[in-house]
């Protein structure tokens, strides 16, 4: 086991990547594991770009180090991109597939680059694991597992210095009782999209 | 709730700011106060869920908390209860000090019987804020016993530790604290939860009256209060030294958030070092700095923002008459910018210790990528506004803001942000601008910051004629920091019913002649309104009302009611595309072939892109969300 484990979770305001990382925060503390966990919150209430950073193991701070990402997991392909000094060639870079354009482009002034594009990209830069969470979320039950289906794929890619089913009983101890079967479904069906 | 609990030695995950409420918790804390302002927001919202969860029990949650007018109001409230022998904590951001400043001086000359714990959270690289200063300097510049914490766990004892240190002292003390303390989780074990007090006792003095005389007999207590309180620096766990490989000359000096990237790039570098962590950092241990200053030959001093603890180590090590070589900010291996990380301070370690950097040099995606700006939310009131606004005088006005979710504003397509400086400063830049120029002058303000800073301007528009229109944006919460009430609100931040001021009635009270109200989802009323304030000769008010959308879908959702979706027929449309680009809501996109759709999962179903659209292309979906 590496004696630090550094995860960068991004995407965009309002898919639950904070509420992602509070979670792996604490299944880490269950687990007795040292962890702090950053989040940058935005001026707005949403649409802007999000971006945690969870570390793991022997480390004394929140922040990532350029080039030092474990995995980097993005819930929009771009947002992965953005992301990408944080990669090395060893690193895990799990993103959802299904692009999210920001008013910038709707709008007329940018441009929202050629998807195949964006995953060659990811791809000459770390080990590129491409999912569709919205599908799964969707067939789990509900679009808004698409976070708990990254981090089931996550805990897949092996990256996660615990057990998964610490995670996964994290994951249960912080939804009501009536969503527990739809987040049960996302995360299984996102860790065997990985595995 | 969880962070409730009495249960010793319990480990749970918690935000920098949640653990400092926790400390104070732990502590018996019996009243807080605040004005929210990121990034120290959620030390105030965590009392308030507290106190919220007991209110509906119709329980006493043990303390008193309110969200005051401003950062001045609310170190007066909590000041006068510690004065009364109660524990007291007040949160703000860094800037909010400055507003707070004035009490803070002087409280600090008379003192406190029960603890005070003045929270100031510092915005290095300004990701929220609107400068970077260095809230250390206030410690030293009014006399206060100051902690610096590291990390979630250091914040929570720092808190309940601090109210032992202020009350020993018998003075206020400040908790300072930095973004990446304030919104970074960690694990926090638990103490013993002790009893608040609850009631205080005023006991008369004559010495509590801060009279010229009274002040030069209070200025030499304080000076023996900072004595004292560096007897407790010395002895003081927060002050330790870390050894990291087998260390010889070389020390380290550091504190806060710094003292993270320090650890680690010193073990990542194997290095082999002392590290004397400052953990109080005002008054200095000075026998414990002198000590270490006389053990190195080089000392390398890390901190963010300004050279404060490496000008005192300096001093020291001219007062030892020591030739040892001091590294930081003034011999240019570190910056005196922004927050630090662990590359930069790798980076710095690299070049002193001269050993090679392991951290890669960042690559950048070839790809262009679009930005994804904050932006007013669809739906938000006060594009509706600006809207008109710029319907009614398209050009030649200029435009003071303030600090809220508006300030937005100053992007394309609205540009309606000209000049602002902090909490209040539009009206009173309202004012000068109208001696100084030609042009028209429309001012923008929030209601929470009518509340806080903008009446004192309005009344002097008022007394000297200035020609301006200063418009209060009332959405009827504090919207940008998360929602919290205010004056304006029927509910207080423990949930309790509260009188709620209404901000057309103030300005009345404040003699402002001409005052338009408006809701402005209704746009050509709030035109025409706009128009009359700018013809009337002196000043006048316009008070946009209308509540902020995230809120009233909320409501809407809770009492069962729909909220409607926003579709364009694409065979009324005709391409002006003046809903995308000059209405500009984020909800509409370009679609195929250059149609023009509504995002239905953003659309908060405000109507007015219906409003504005001239060839009525635009209505309600007729399945609803």
């Amino acid at each position: 086991m590496k004696d630090k484990i550094n995860i960068v979770l991004t995407g965009v305001g309002g898919q639950g990547v904070i509420t992602a990382a509070n979670i792996l925060g604490k299944a880490a503390v269950n687990a007795g594991v040292n962890v702090f966990v950053s989040e940058v919150h935005g001026m707005a209430q949403r649409g802007g770009t999000v971006n945690c950073t969870i570390r793991m193991g022997k480390v004394s701070g929140s922040l990532v180090a350029i080039g030092t990402a474990d995995a980097i997991v993005s819930t929009e392909p771009i947002e992965a991109l953005r992301y990408i000094s944080y990669a090395n060639k060893n690193t895990k870079i799990i993103t959802d597939v299904t692009p999210i354009i920001p008013f910038t482009v709707s709008s007329g002034g940018e441009e929202y680059p050629d998807i195949d594009k964006v995953f060659k990209e990811l791809e000459s830069y770390g080990k590129l694991y491409k999912i569709d969470a919205v599908k799964i979320a969707k067939e789990a039950g509900a679009l808004i597992t698409k976070n708990i289906v990254m981090l089931g794929a996550l805990a897949g890619s092996g990256v996660l210095p615990f057990d998964s089913k610490i995670l996964i009983d994290t994951i249960l101890d912080n939804v009501p009782a009536k969503f527990k079967e739809i987040n049960k479904k996302a995360f299984n069906d996102g860790f065997m999209a990985l595995k | 709730m969880e962070i409730l609990e009495d249960k010793p030695s319990k480990k749970i995950l918690l935000l920098g700011n949640e653990a400092i409420t926790r400390g104070a918790i732990e502590a018996g804390v019996d009243v807080a106060t605040t004005y929210p302002g990121t990034p120290s927001s959620e030390i105030a919202d965590t009392f308030s869920a507290i106190a919220k969860f007991y209110t509906k029990q119709k329980k006493d949650p043990g303390f008193y908390f309110e969200y005051s007018t401003n950062e001045k109001v609310a170190l007066e409230v909590a000041g006068a209860a510690a004065i009364s022998g109660l524990r007291a904590l007040t949160c703000m951001k860094h800037v909010g000090l400055n507003v707070a400043s004035d009490t803070f001086m002087t409280y600090l000359y008379i003192g406190t019987r029960g603890g005070h714990v003045i929270v100031s959270a510092d915005d290095p690289s300004c990701h929220s804020s609107q400068n970077e200063q260095d809230n250390r300097y206030y410690a030293i510049f009014g006399g206060a016993p100051m902690l610096e914490p590291s990390t979630p766990m250091e914040a929570k004892e720092m808190t309940r530790i601090g109210f032992e240190i202020s009350e020993e002292l018998k003075s206020p003390l400040l908790l300072r604290t930095t973004t990446r303390l304030n919104h970074v989780r960690g694990a926090v074990t638990f103490n013993k939860k002790q009893k608040p007090r609850k009631k205080g006792k005023f006991e008369k003095n004559p010495m509590w009256v801060t009279t010229p005389a009274v002040a030069r007999a209070r200025h030499p207590e304080l000076l023996k209060m900072l004595e004292k309180a560096e007897k407790i620096s010395e002895k003081s766990s927060f002050n330790k030294i870390i050894k990291v490989g087998k260390p010889q000359d070389w020390g380290i000096v550091t504190s806060g958030v710094s003292y993270n990237y320090v650890k680690e790039a010193a073990e990542d570098l194997k290095l082999n070092v002392r590290i004397l962590k400052l953990g109080m950092t005002n008054p200095l241990p000075k026998k414990m700095c002198k000590d270490f200053i006389k053990s190195c030959k080089k000392l390398v001093i890390v901190e963010e923002l300004e050279p404060v603890l490496e000008h005192q180590f300096k001093a020291m090590a001219y007062e030892l008459g020591c030739g040892v070589d001091i590294y930081g900010k003034e011999t240019g291996h570190f910056s005196r910018l922004f927050e630090y990380n662990l590359d930069i301070v790798t980076d710095a370690f690299s070049k002193i210790f001269k050993v090679k950097n392991p951290i890669v040099k960042p690559k950048e995606s070839k790809i262009k990528l679009p930005s994804r700006p904050p932006a007013l939310c669809p739906g938000c009131p006060h594009r509706a506004t600006y809207y008109a606004v710029k319907l009614a005088k398209p050009r030649g006005v200029i435009y003071p803001t303030d600090i809220g979710c508006y300030t937005l504003g100053k992007a394309p397509p609205y540009e309606v942000a000209d000049l602002l400086l902090c909490m209040g400063s539009n009206a009173g830049t309202a004012c000068g601008l109208a001696v100084a120029v030609d042009d028209k002058i429309i001012s923008f303000m929030g209601d929470s910051t009518f509340f806080h800073s903008g009446i004192p301007p309005i009344i002097n528009a008022v007394h000297h004629n200035h020609d301006v229109v200063i418009t209060v944006l009332d959405n009827r919460t504090t919207a940008m920091t998360g929602h919290q009430p205010h004056p304006g609100t029927e509910f207080d931040g423990m949930g309790r019913p509260a009188k709620s001021i209404h901000v057309e009635d103030v300005v009345k009270g404040c003699g402002v002649e001409h005052i338009e109200i408006v809701d402005p989802n209704n746009i050509k009323e709030t035109t025409a309104a706009f128009k009359r304030a700018l013809d009337f000769k002196g000043p006048s008010v316009v008070v946009s009302k209308s509540p902020c959308i995230l809120l009233a879908n909320r409501d809407k959702r809770k009492q069962g009611e729909k909220v409607p979706v926003y579709t364009i027929d694409q065979e009324k449309c005709k391409k002006c595309k003046l809903c995308i680009s000059r209405f500009a809501c984020p909800a509409i996109y370009y679609g195929e072939e250059g149609s023009i759709l509504i995002d239905e999962q953003q659309c908060n179903g405000c109507g007015n892109c219906a409003t504005v659209c001239p060839f009525k292309a635009i209505h309600p979906k007729e399945e609803d969300k």
